[in-house]
């Protein structure tokens, strides 16, 4: 029974793997080295097909980004050196995450800012109805609702 | 004025999503500015296509402006972009480097002999690794490299009478006015 459940499972992954190899077999000295490097390639974006991750992205420039950031890798290079390096090439259009930074406060704060004034605006407006008629939820107060 | 609030609102979000659409149509989406614009270009050293034991290198090039122009045989807005090196971009002037962009030697060879060559010389990047040092992600491209070797401009995409008039002769223009 459980030989047969991880017969199973290993044959759900198997696709999986098979393809994960045939994308790129990286010579990577260890597990860790290599989770390493799928994280950062999944968080740096591919020039060529905008909308794919440099992990995902078949293109050329892609491979050969992959590559390398692998490289870097093996030469010790952090995850920084990686990205800076890769945004003084691509422009932090490579970055899926922008750092924050004077030209990037409305992407960061924008929702947020936005968020506060309407939750302001609601306020002001319950407030001032709740004034205005003290009996608040009689439905025969809604026909000279101004909203 | 309360009951104008949510209709200037709404206008606001219009005129919001308005000028997203027409800034959209005013960009090409897939062009990414290059940050390597007035900053010196990657020092590189290539082997010469076609005579790989000789190389040229960024330091053999300064002294005069250049065009460096980003082609390959498998590339297919090169056949279109083409052309307009042989002729409008040649008439500028300035030397035209090609940049001969992961190719097989034999392939680009056969590619210039049928289509012409409007190249002084071609450097072979065979790997793309100092096609990364560029920041070319996609063939064609075209950078103006200063005498100094500054990057004034790059264009990503094929060259067009619109982008020479429009783009490459205002910059030729800038660099004549520096230039004593």
């Amino acid at each position: 029974m459980i030989r047969r459940a991880l017969l199973w499972l290993v044959l759900c992954l198997l696709p999986v793997v098979a393809c994960a190899q045939a994308i790129q077999p990286l010579p990577f000295h260890d597990r860790a080295e290599e989770v390493r490097f799928q994280k950062l390639t999944s968080e740096l974006r591919c020039p060529m097909c905008q909308n794919e991750t440099l992990a995902d992205s078949n293109a050329p420039i892609a491979h050969d980004l992959r590559r390398q950031v692998f490289e870097m890798i093996q030469a010790g290079k952090s995850d920084d050196e990686i990205k800076t390096y890769l945004v003084d090439r691509y422009s932090q259009f490579v970055l899926y995450k922008p750092p924050v930074e004077p030209s990037t406060w409305l992407l960061w704060f924008g929702p947020l800012a936005l968020l506060t004034a309407g939750a302001i605006v609601v306020a002001v407006q319950v407030r001032r109805r709740a004034r205005q008629n003290p009996t608040v939820g009689t439905p025969a107060n809604d026909t000279e609702d101004d909203w | 004025m309360s009951r104008l609030l949510p209709l200037i609102g709404f206008l606001l979000l219009v005129s919001l999503f308005g000028f997203g659409i027409w800034w959209n149509t005013q960009h090409d989406q897939r062009e990414i500015a290059s940050p390597l614009i007035d900053k010196p270009a990657p020092a590189f050293a290539l082997p010469v296509l076609g005579e790989p034991s000789r190389t040229v290198d960024k330091a053999s090039l300064l002294g005069k402006p250049y065009f460096l122009n980003v082609f390959a045989s498998w590339c297919i807005e090169c056949v279109h972009e083409h052309p307009m090196l042989m002729t409008d971009m040649k008439r500028l002037g300035l030397p035209i480097v090609g940049f001969n962009y992961k190719d097989e030697p034999e392939a680009a060879t056969t590619w210039l002999s049928e289509h012409g060559n409007p190249f002084d010389v071609i450097v072979a990047d065979r790997d793309g690794r100092a096609g990364i040092d560029f920041g070319v992600y996609a063939a064609p491209e075209t950078f103006l490299i200063d005498a100094k070797g500054v990057i004034r401009y790059k264009r990503i995409g094929p060259i067009t009478p619109e982008v020479i008039e429009k783009e490459i002769r205002p910059a030729l223009v800038a660099l004549a006015k520096e230039t004593p």
